[in-house]
């Protein structure tokens, strides 16, 4: 009972992991580049919830769209001002930069909002029909906070999945993703396809920010770093550029810290993360469902 | 018969690299224009400028009477202007079907016409219709081809820029490939061909120009430089 328990947790931490990675391997796939900053934007998601939802009273919901169109509006600039200016650079100056755009976003929080951690509200504390979930005569509960996160995280993968392969932008990305001169002579236009690919992101690093924060309530300048790198390994396990490798990398991810945090240690949970990252890459080298890289002929 | 495209002055740099010099030639409504030119003359880097996917240093390129050199390429496809470009550049990932609907992206003429517009392309190109659910990736290179024409026939284009259509292909296909030109040609769609194999371009083309490292050399009707001297001898192995 007790090992179903850090599973069902270890898999609501991983669908958190798997929204923030779907950012990283999107972007990655159709700008071709890694948004370093993309855990920052969660960040700065958790602010504005902080701040209208547990500060004044906002309904959750409303404040979960504010703070979706806030990081929407964040990532389309940040690409932009940042990225766009860079796109015939090589990716080493794009790289260093998003690192530089994460370090401003930190900053400009730490002096606006200060280091000090806040403890954050739990969205779904405020949606009153959703209750904790006991099974087995009590033995087994599940806060609302995990069931809400793994569903959310399901119903986005679907309707993401669905767009990319049924709508026009959907194939658009898809052709951007694979050859982008190609993509243009057929009409499509690159710039809005990158943007359109931040937004969506952008609003999704959004809403895993609000349930991340919801299960573990501190927020800080720093909040977004680690599970920011953490769903970026996650989306380089699943195979970086694959939508439902992003997914699979995210849970799975979630799913060995968990329990390694259980059975192992709580110090080298992380340490056993990486390891087994790097396990993999030796084996698969391009993550669980990355695509061979297509060698032009 | 107006001029449909011209070319005036162009010159493209890669870096430090003048790539193209001073390029001017036109293609008149209806006809197959063919440019020859052994590697590296500069082929690719004109169509790649006339699409716009490159941009120009100097000089204009007009089509249909609008200046298209400072258009972006998303742009360009949408007056008619499609390209097939060198080595294929299928969307490897996605099936026959959905390469053939990217083809059709910038239409907004409905559903049917775009359907009817499949069909025609299956009639043209038989091969494809029993590969339509296959990823583009698993067809062999001329279906590749054959696929990558069909895509730039989607977009209903009054004008095709095709880039060494027969590159890498056995003989038969390539004369397959040609037949398709001339009859894409024949519906109605102005050609502008760049190939290596010189032979198989003269034959079908009403005029031709000779590309040689960034510079026009000759220009003519297609039979009169079949016959010129120095044609055959750099170009026809004759
Ligand atoms: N991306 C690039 N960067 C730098 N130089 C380039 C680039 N692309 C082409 N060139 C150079 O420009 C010149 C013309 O190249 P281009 O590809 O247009 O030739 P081509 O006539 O199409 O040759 P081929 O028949 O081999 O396809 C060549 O000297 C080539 O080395
Ligand atoms: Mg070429």
């Amino acid at each position: 009972m007790q090992f179903l328990s850090y599973l069902i947790n270890g898999i609501s931490l991983g669908s958190v992991y798997a929204l923030i990675a779907l950012g990283y391997t999107m972007v990655y796939g159709i700008a071709k580049m890694l948004n370093f900053a993309h855990g920052d934007v969660i960040m700065i998601g958790s602010y504005v919830v902080f701040f209208t939802f547990g500060t004044s009273g906002m309904n959750p919901i409303l404040s979960i769209v504010l703070s979706m169109v806030v990081c929407t509006v964040l990532g389309v600039v940040i690409e932009r001002v940042a990225y766009r200016p860079l796109r015939e650079a090589p990716s080493l100056a794009v790289l260093i930069t998003a690192i530089g755009v994460s370090y401003l976003l930190q900053q400009v929080a730490q002096l606006t909002w200060s280091s000090n951690p806040k403890s954050f509200i739990s969205v779904i504390s405020g949606i009153p029909f959703l209750q904790p979930l006991s099974l087995f005569g009590g033995q087994l509960t599940i806060s609302a906070e995990t069931i809400v996160t793994i569903v959310v995280c399901v119903v986005i993968m679907v309707a993401l999945i669905w767009f990319v392969n049924n709508t026009s932008a959907g194939h658009a990305m898809l052709a951007v993703s694979e050859d982008r001169g190609a993509a243009q002579l057929m009409g499509v236009n690159v710039n809005a396809t990158i943007s359109l690919t931040f937004a969506i992101g952008s609003a999704l690093a959004a809403v895993a920010g609000a349930l991340l924060c919801s299960s573990y309530p501190t927020l800080q300048p720093t909040t977004g770093a680690m599970p920011g790198i953490k769903a970026f390994v996650a989306a380089v396990f699943g195979g970086i550029g694959s939508i439902p490798g992003a997914f699979l990398g995210g849970i799975l991810l979630g799913i060995i810290e968990n329990l390694s945090k259980a059975y192992i240690s709580t110090q080298l949970s992380d340490a056993i993360v990486f390891l087994v990252l790097i396990v993999v890459l030796i084996v698969k080298p391009t993550g669980l469902l990355g695509k061979k890289v297509n060698v032009k002929v | 018969m107006g001029e449909m495209l011209s070319v005036k002055n162009i010159n493209v740099f890669y870096g430090s690299i003048h790539a193209i010099r001073d390029v001017s030639f036109h293609v008149n409504e209806g006809e197959i224009v063919t440019l020859i030119g052994a590697n590296g003359a500069g082929k690719t880097t004109t169509m790649h400028a006339i699409s716009g996917l490159l941009k120009l240093q100097s000089g204009e390129i007009d089509y249909c009477g609008q200046t298209i050199s400072k258009m972006e390429a998303h742009k360009i496809i949408r007056l008619g202007l499609a390209q097939v470009p060198e080595g294929r550049r299928v969307f490897s990932g996605l099936t026959v079907q959905q390469n053939l609907q990217m083809g059709a992206y910038v239409r907004r003429d409905g559903k049917e016409a775009i359907q009817n517009d499949f069909d025609m392309v299956f009639e043209l190109l038989p091969r494809l219709k029993e590969r339509r659910n296959q990823p583009a990736g698993t067809l062999s290179g001329g279906e590749q081809q054959m696929l990558a024409m069909g895509r730039a026939l989607m977009c209903k284009p009054k004008m095709l820029l095709l880039d060494e259509p027969s590159m890498g292909l056995s003989p038969l296909l390539v004369k397959e490939i040609f037949k398709i030109i001339r009859e894409v040609n024949r519906n109605g769609v102005t050609v502008l061909l760049v190939e290596q194999n010189a032979k198989m371009a003269l034959e079908i083309a009403n005029r031709a120009y000779v590309l040689e490292t960034g510079t026009i050399k000759m220009e003519g009707e297609a039979t009169e430089l079949a016959n010129n001297i120095e044609v055959r001898k750099a170009y026809l192995g004759c």
